[in-house]
């Protein structure tokens, strides 16, 4: 029985009962889990084909991991090689509950640190997996010959990091996220030239097919030859990464997308949380509307920087005039405790509070300072220019700038997206046989995800959740892949040339860019840092215009059978629009703030996230009616019985 | 694979062009350690035309009595000949892999800090070539003497005279000068190059080596051109 | 600022390409090259000309994607950056730019400024990695490494696989990649028990590639955006000869 909302924007249907959770003391969960797992029998393995979607750090350690047990393993991504996933750029380090630094860090504070850093909104059971398998991850990429950065003793170095009141990150120089995933790639290329995994790069998944219900394969096109093939698996497994560029500049690659898992959705997938976005404070500000995407200045920069803008409005004096006495130092005014290092979702909204009263700095008045003056005279050029030169070196070659001189200008950017398609403890989505990791579902973060733990959520599904759960998952599904002859594999390729005809015919007045631009401006103004229900309403009015102005007039040259960069960009903004639309409809309809979305009617008098956790303490699970359709809302209630929600507060 | 790397068929000479470059690095060595020797040798002109006489018989007499008159000398051009062929066959076949490796040229090229030297070694080899075997038929055998010729046997040097009246024409010492400096070029760049084919030509020594070779390839070529230039200016020592 | 392009345009793999110019107006100089090429697509779409296809993704200098021969040098004129990180204040108004893609036998051009770089990923998968299966790891902290060899295997491990050492090689070798990797492995105690057929199986792979032979020039280092150093081809050298000889 569907509710429907007072304005019809989408109805609300049966809770989600059954999330696959394990009962029992929460530290035996996964352990319990594990042991009542089904397995197949290693001469069996060579039956069953998996396809994976994604060579990220989650893509690129499943498919590694599930071709050494013996599966026949299809992985596909969109890039030249599997190596340049975007998880090659996380800078500041990985996240692991080992207590080398004896300072009191534990799995089960390591868990509690990132419920609450979640704002109480993701499964307790599903964080304390991650905060246990956090351990074996530092274990198999030192194995793999990871580089992290170590201590004279020869031991690992850890460094505080987002934070967090231990050091309990792991990292190598500025350069974690490549490093982890060449451990991961280099895992991959070993069973591609085992030939237990077969790779197909720039391939890009169009479409999901389903059949008796069923996850039974994929449509994908060959981004050189514009080839539309059909490959059929017993189960399929996407770990796409973040949809963060539907605001169009973001952190993000520029080719990331939504494709895979939107028409997954499109094909009964639940997607939870869409709206939950996640921004970084301490970015590159823009420069001009040419700018095609924003650099991220890694968090650390905030343990030696103090974030400043101008007290009076207006006053456009270069940083170096202007005295002490008229700076204000406004986050340590207002967080007294944490200061600089308060969470990323505080800090971001705090920098726009300042550039929204006009205090902002740099040409475009959107901007604050990042000030390392008082750490220089403290500790010298030279212990700043070890810790920090790479970023500085970068920040230098963006602005020309010399950060040791002049203040750096930040402000905050899109960077990560909590949401995803919803999975159940056993990373299965709604659809039978479509597993989920990494970016691309919406398990582990909460509201809001702290620095340093997407990488370990990204392996930790990889190397050690995905494995068990698939082979659980085949060893009760017959092992006979569906003929790729079969009516709806064959619809599926059809609707996806149908799409890519109907993207071409236009050829109209814009370019795909421009629209791309527009729809991230709508997303940026209402459904970015600071949300508002009029503004809500506004985005929800414009989108369903825009995607029908793009669809009538976009332009795109050349045609399908050819490498064709702007028919690949069309087709990922055509969903990005449908997308936003949901990412509106989940802002709109979750009336409190916590974490990255940030409602500006609920909040406390002095400003902060105040979260209704009677109403919304839910994960919410949408299903796709239809393209403008009201979409059907499910609640998966979250209980917390170990960490008890409460206010968050840094004061 | 890794796992299964099984003895590869051919040894890595034949197949791969680092086992080529170790090839060409040994027969280098030979070759630059004859360069020198020959240098030094050449300076004993200096000492009169009775002791460079001695020097010139003494190479066709080394070894005995044990061994006969020019079997240690026949020995060593052995080597020679052996290790300038190894040479020129792994330049020519590491140089063949090379251009069929960028079969379209760049339209407009640049470059960052390759030396001239280094982009000039197979020219340089070349010439090096032509050179050795003009000057063996110049010196040696004499059919492409410029002047008056005699051989020189065990018993009777007439080295001297030969170079005296070979040098003394200003073409033939700037023939060899010519040969001189893409020698010079040739070992600036091959000693050091030598070094790190054997994988110790970098780290904190680089620099070290580098000003090793470029002062070795300049004393060479000075060292030779010595006689030569004396001659030409009539110097008669 | 305005400036002249001199760009390769090739349709696809089977037909020579050809260099053509195009005008580059209004270029402000905070963009980033690729953005100015952006601009510059943007136009020929505009009107109604085919853009001219490059390889680009993560445009922070980190994934390696893009790389473009700039003027005759890999990634253009500044030092330790990558094509995505060259701003255009480093350019002057109404200078004439060449623009051509990766050239080499073993990177065949797909499109325009794209090759395809696949013979990378064959020389890893032939013994680019470890041999650890997940789960077997032993305790994280059971393996000591002496910071020296874990600072010079980072230093090899940087390396992006943008492959401008082979574009910047006269004799289009990829030996600083190869390197690169074998000294990443080589000088971990993790890497010991494979160290000597890891060498051997990497170089016989990338022999089969079709890469030219190195001279020592050295301008791969130079070209390379993560300035992985010229020290890694010497240890590479050492290890193949230790290793031919300890397996013979
Ligand atoms: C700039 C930056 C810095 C970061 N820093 C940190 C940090 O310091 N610590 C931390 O913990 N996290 C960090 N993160 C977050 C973290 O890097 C990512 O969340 C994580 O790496 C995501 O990994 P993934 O495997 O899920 O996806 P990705 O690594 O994004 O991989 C996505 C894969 O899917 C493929 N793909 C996508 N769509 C398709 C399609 N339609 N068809 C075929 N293939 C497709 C792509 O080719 C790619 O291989 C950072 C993120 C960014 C952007
Ligand atoms: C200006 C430079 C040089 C001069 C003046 C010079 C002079 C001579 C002379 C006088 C001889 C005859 C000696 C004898 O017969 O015993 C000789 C022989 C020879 N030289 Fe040179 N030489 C020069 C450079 C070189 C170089 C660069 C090479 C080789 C790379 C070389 C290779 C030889 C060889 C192979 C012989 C024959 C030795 C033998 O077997 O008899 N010379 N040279
Ligand atoms: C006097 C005789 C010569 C000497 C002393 C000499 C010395 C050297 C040395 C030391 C090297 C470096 C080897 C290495 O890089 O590991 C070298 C390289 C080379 N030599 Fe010679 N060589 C001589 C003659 C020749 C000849 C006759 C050729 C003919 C073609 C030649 C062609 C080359 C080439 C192409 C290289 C490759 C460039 C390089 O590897 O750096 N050389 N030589
Ligand atoms: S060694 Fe340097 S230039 Fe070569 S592929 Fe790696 S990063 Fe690129
Ligand atoms: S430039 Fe080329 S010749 Fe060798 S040292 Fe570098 S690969
Ligand atoms: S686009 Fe990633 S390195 Fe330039």
């Amino acid at each position: 029985m569907t509710l429907t909302s007072s304005e019809g924007r989408w109805s609300v249907g049966t809770d989600i009962t059954d999330n696959k959770v394990p009962a029992g003391p929460i530290e035996d969960a996964w352990d319990t889990r594990k042991f009542e797992l089904k397995l197949v029998n290693p001469a069996n393995r060579r039956k069953h084909t998996v396809i994976i979607v994604g060579t990220g750090l989650a893509g690129g350690a499943a498919a590694a991991s599930l071709g050494e047990m013996g599966y026949n393993v299809k992985a596909f991504c969109y890039q030249d090689s599997p190596r340049r996933a975007h998880s090659i750029a996380a800078q500041g380090g990985i996240n692991a509950a080992k207590n080398y630094r004896n300072d009191g860090d534990s799995i089960y504070r390591l868990f509690y640190d990132t419920v609450k850093g979640g704002d109480f909104r993701a499964r307790e059971r599903n964080v304390y997996r991650l905060a246990q398998l956090s351990v074996d991850i530092i274990d198999q990429a030192v194995a793999q010959g990871v580089p992290f950065a170590r201590e004279y003793g020869g031991l690992l170095d850890n460094r505080s990091f987002g934070g967090a009141q231990v050091s309990r990150t792991f990292y190598a120089k500025g350069q974690t996220g490549q490093q982890l995933l060449l451990g991961a790639y280099q895992a991959l290329e070993r069973q591609i030239g085992k030939g237990t995994v077969e790779m197909h790069t720039r391939h890009e998944m169009l479409d999901l097919i389903v059949i008796d219900g069923r996850a039974r394969g994929i449509v994908t096109r060959d981004m050189v030859s514009g080839a539309i093939d059909v490959h059929m698996a017993d189960a399929v497994v996407l770990c796409t990464g973040g949809y963060g560029n539907v605001f169009f500049l973001s952190t993000n690659a520029m080719g990331c997308n939504t494709t895979a898992i939107w028409r997954s959705h499109r094909k009964g997938a639940l997607f939870a949380n869409p709206c939950y976005t996640q921004i970084h404070p301490t970015c590159i500000p823009v420069s001009g509307d040419h700018q095609s995407k924003l650099t991220l200045m890694s968090e650390s920069l905030r343990n030696d920087g103090r974030v400043w803008a101008p007290l009076k409005r207006g006053d456009d004096r270069s940083p170096d005039q202007i005295p002490e006495s008229e700076r204000d130092y406004y986050l340590e005014r207002r967080y007294p405790a944490f200061g600089n290092l308060v969470p990323r979702d505080v800090a971001s909204r705090a920098a726009k509070a300042v550039c929204d009263e006009g205090r902002g700095v740099g040409p475009t008045g959107l901007g604050v300072y990042l000030d390392f003056a008082d750490a220089i005279n403290r500790v010298g050029q030279a212990t700043i220019r070890e810790r920090y030169e790479g970023l500085f070196e970068m920040y230098n070659r963006i602005t020309d700038e010399n950060a040791y001189k002049t203040p750096m200008r930040i402000y905050p950017a899109i960077h990560y997206t909590m949401g995803g398609l919803w999975v159940d403890y056993n990373l299965m989505s709604t659809i039978p046989g479509l597993f989920v990791g990494g970016e691309a579902n919406f398990s582990d973060h909460g509201a809001n995800r702290l620095g340093a733990s997407a990488l370990m959520q990204g392996l930790a599904d990889g190397y050690f959740v995905l494995p068990a759960t698939i082979g659980d998952y085949l060893a009760q599904t017959p092992s006979n892949t569906a003929d790729a002859s079969h009516p709806d594999a064959q619809k599926a390729v059809a609707d996806v040339k149908d799409r890519i005809g109907r993207l071409l015919r236009p050829n109209g007045t814009r370019t795909v860019d421009s629209f791309h631009k527009e729809l991230g401006k709508i997303m940026w103004d209402y459904c970015g840092m600071g949300r508002n229900e009029e503004g809500l309403r506004k985005a929800l009015d414009r989108i369903p215009e825009l995607r029908e102005e793009f669809w009538q007039s976009v332009k795109v040259l050349g045609t399908n059978d050819e490498l064709n960069q702007s028919l690949e960009k069309a087709g990922r903004v055509a969903d990005f629009f449908e997308l936003g639309e949901l990412m509106c409809i989940d802002a709109l309809h979750r009336n409190e703030s916590c974490g990255g979305h940030f409602r500006e009617e609920y909040q406390t008098e002095d400003g902060e996230a105040q979260r209704n956790d009677e109403e919304y303490s839910y994960a919410a699970g949408w299903e796709f009616a239809g393209v403008g359709a009201p979409p059907v809302l499910h609640k998966e209630n979250l209980t917390f019985d170990y960490v008890h929600p409460a206010q968050r507060s840094y004061k | 694979m890794i796992e299964q790397a099984i003895a590869p068929a051919k040894p890595l000479v034949l197949r791969t062009s680092i086992g080529k470059k170790y090839a060409m690095a040994t027969s280098g060595i030979i070759l630059v350690g004859f360069v020198i020797a020959h240098m030094v040798g050449n300076l004993k002109f200096f000492f009169g035309p009775v002791h460079f006489g001695e020097y010139a018989t003494f190479l066709r007499t080394m070894g005995s009595p044990i061994l006969p008159h020019y079997y240690a000398l026949w020995g060593l051009r052995a080597v020679l000949l052996a290790a300038v062929s190894v040479h020129i066959w792994a330049a020519y076949s590491t140089t063949r892999q090379s251009k069929a490796a960028r079969p379209i040229p760049y339209a407009h090229k640049d470059t960052i800090q390759a030396s001239y030297a280094s982009r000039t070694m197979r020219w340089g080899g070349v010439i090096l070539l032509l050179f050795i075997v003009f000057h063996i038929l110049d010196m040696t055998v004499g059919v492409a003497h410029v002047g008056a010729f005699k051989e020189t046997t065990a018993e009777h040097s007439t080295v001297y005279a030969n170079a005296v009246s070979g040098f003394k024409h200003p073409i033939v010492t700037l023939a060899y000068t010519l040969a001189m400096g893409a020698l010079c070029l040739h070992l600036f760049h091959g000693i050091w190059s030598m070094f790190q084919t054997f994988g110790r030509g970098s780290g904190p020594r680089e620099q070290m080596l580098r000003r090793l070779a470029a002062t070795i390839s300049v004393v060479v070529c000075l060292g030779f051109l010595a006689m030569p230039w004396t001659i030409m200016f009539g110097g008669r020592p | 600022m305005n400036l002249t392009l001199h760009v390769w345009r090739q349709p696809n793999a089977d037909v020579p390409g050809r260099m053509m110019t195009y005008q580059a107006n209004a270029i402000s100089e905070d963009m980033s090259f690729l953005e100015m090429l952006d601009v510059v697509n943007e136009g020929l779409i505009a009107n109604g000309e085919d853009p001219i296809a490059f390889d680009h993704d993560c445009r922070e200098g980190i994934c390696g994607t893009c790389g473009l021969v700039i003027n005759g040098i890999a990634h253009g004129p500044e030092r330790a950056t990558t094509t995505c990180q060259l701003h255009m204040r480093h350019f002057k108004d109404g200078q004439e730019i060449w623009i051509e893609p990766w050239r080499a036998r073993a990177f065949p051009v797909i499109k325009d400024l794209v090759v395809n770089r696949g013979a990378l990923d064959r020389i890893i998968a032939s013994g680019g990695y470890i041999s650890v299966n997940t789960g077997a790891a032993p305790e994280a902290a059971s393996i000591p490494v002496p910071k020296a060899n874990a600072d010079a295997a980072f230093d090899a491990a940087a390396c992006i696989a943008c492959g401008a050492c082979v574009a910047a090689c006269p004799n289009a070798s990829a030996m600083l990649f190869t390197a690169a990797k074998i000294t990443h492995l080589g000088v971990l105690p993790q890497g010991q028990p494979e160290r000597h057929s890891r060498v051997i199986a990497m170089v016989d792979a990338m022999e089969q590639e079709g890469f030219g032979s190195c001279t020592n020039i050295g301008e791969c280092s130079a070209a390379c955006p993560k300035e992985v150093p010229l020290g890694t081809i010497a240890q590479m050298n050492q290890d193949l000869l230790a290793g031919s000889l300890n397996r013979s």
